[in-house]
């Protein structure tokens, strides 16, 4: 049998142990993480063509990507910046670069989210005669356990959701996780999301929603079990879509109509 | 190897890792990925603590183990975030829940720290087949009724898509793997008691 071992020994093993398990994790993380950063660039893109109904199969998604026009927008003004390559402005970042970024007040943070980037991109698809038929907001915000990232496509309006979606979260799986679910993505799509005074205005319902209800257009049916998740994705839509959000840039849309 | 496939699988004869095969069950594409995920995990954590299974002290013998098997399931996490990106958001969660898969932790208890390293391996990789096999009747059988598709081929095409089959609905949910498992160790050990007798 083994012989009785020293405490000594049992630190030892422990030690070499956890040593050896840490560098097998730690190496094998930083190694894939190109291949995994490269596929999670390749899933976001996907989820702008989906979020306007816009993703063909069968299609390169790069040619797909083609159709849209990214801009940066100053938050502040709404004004568009002009810079080179758009597409490689990277928000994650700038959101949490305290040069690229504003502190919010808790009174302003509704959406959980600290701080919030002073240039955020923007995507836009013309019509044949050159006319704005769908905007592509970036969207984030805290939900239960996790900030959720994504994306809503509104008509040239600003005001009918085309879709939204959400590329990235840790929502509870079956619960708020559901937010991935088919159906209840798709009960966006012609809904209202400003009131005729031109405020965000949306409900996630608990129970479904009643479409004799002349307010249903502002409603959509909230998910089952997930309280702080559906909490969390009405405070970051009003968020992103108010005066701290993308509310200036769109008011410049209204009034700019076609020249934009 | 084969004894753990069919004579003492994990799932039907000794009911471990019930909860991953109620909940990876309802496509079969996610669940080879899961079951390949599982097959690596146990053969590694049981080759490793083999190896080393003379110098792990019993006092700390099953949070030692734990950590190996909890490093291997990172490791193997992230090749899937890597390389099945698109099957990792279904999985989500549960590849991180391999490590309190129970077969793999009875395993490495059980076998791996009393036998050689190679044969740890092999029973490993007996065991992990014994788990695919189950997983992949039971989703087969809820992939093909819950929506009239294999691997995402329709066979049965449903009356949303204008064909004849009427999904059932319920085999897509939880319930139903669980129902398909009893059926299963039923026949198992019907079949099983059977050969008893002749012998």
């Amino acid at each position: 049998m083994r012989a009785r071992v020293t405490t000594r020994k049992v630190l030892f093993i422990a030690l070499l142990v956890s040593l050896l398990s840490s560098a097998m994790v730690t190496i094998s993380t930083i190694l894939l993480r190109p291949v995994q950063e490269a596929n999670r660039q390749h899933y976001m893109h996907l989820n702008i063509l989906k979020v306007a109904g816009l993703l063909q199969k069968g299609v390169a998604l790069e040619a797909q990507l083609q159709q849209l026009e990214t801009y940066l927008v100053d938050l502040n003004s709404g004004e568009f910046r002009e810079v080179e390559n758009p597409e490689t402005y990277d928000l994650r970042k700038a959101s949490k670069d305290p040069e690229k970024s504003i502190l919010l007040s808790p009174t302003q943070d509704i959406a959980g989210i600290k701080r919030r980037a002073i240039y955020a991109p923007v995507y836009l698809t013309r019509d044949d005669n050159n006319r704005v038929n769908s905007i592509i907001l970036p969207i984030h915000g805290y939900g239960l356990w996790s900030t959720l990232y994504g994306f809503i496509a509104l008509q040239d309006d600003t005001a009918t959701v085309i879709g939204v979606r959400f590329y990235e979260h840790a929502e509870t799986p079956g619960l708020g996780g559901e937010v991935d679910s088919v159906r209840w993505l798709k009960q966006w799509n012609g809904k209202k999301i400003f009131d005729s005074r031109w405020q965000p205005k949306i409900q996630l319902v608990k129970g479904g929603v009643d479409h004799d209800d002349p307010g249903a257009i502002y409603q959509v049916d909230a998910l089952s079990g997930a309280t702080l998740t559906n909490r969390g994705i009405e405070n970051l839509l009003k968020f992103w879509l108010g005066d701290d959000g993308f509310g200036p840039f769109l008011a410049r849309v209204r009034s700019s109509g076609d020249r934009l | 190897m084969l004894k753990p496939v069919f004579n003492s699988n994990p799932i039907t004869i000794q009911v471990l890792g019930i909860c991953s095969a109620l909940a990876v069950t309802t496509s079969l594409k996610a669940t080879l990925i899961m079951c390949m995920a599982v097959i690596v995990v146990l053969a590694l954590s049981n080759t490793t603590v083999s190896i080393i299974r003379h110098h792990i002290p019993t006092s700390i013998r099953i949070i030692v183990q734990m950590t190996i098997i909890a490093s291997l399931v990172i490791v193997v996490d992230q090749f899937i975030k890597a390389y099945a990106f698109e099957m990792s958001k279904v999985l989500s969660v549960f590849v991180g829940l391999i490590v309190t898969n129970c077969i793999i932790m009875a395993r490495a208890e059980t076998f791996a720290m009393h036998n050689p390293p190679g044969l740890s391996f092999l029973d490993g990789i007996g065991h992990g087949i014994g788990y695919s096999v189950v997983l992949i009747i039971v989703a087969a059988i809820r992939e093909l009724s819950g929506s009239g598709r294999l691997l995402g081929y329709t066979l049965m095409p449903s009356v949303f898509e204008g064909g004849w089959y009427y999904p059932n609905s319920m085999m897509a949910l939880a319930p139903s793997a669980f129902f398909i498992i009893g059926l299963l160790i039923w026949a198992q050990h019907t079949w099983k008691c059977h050969q008893m007798k002749k012998k």
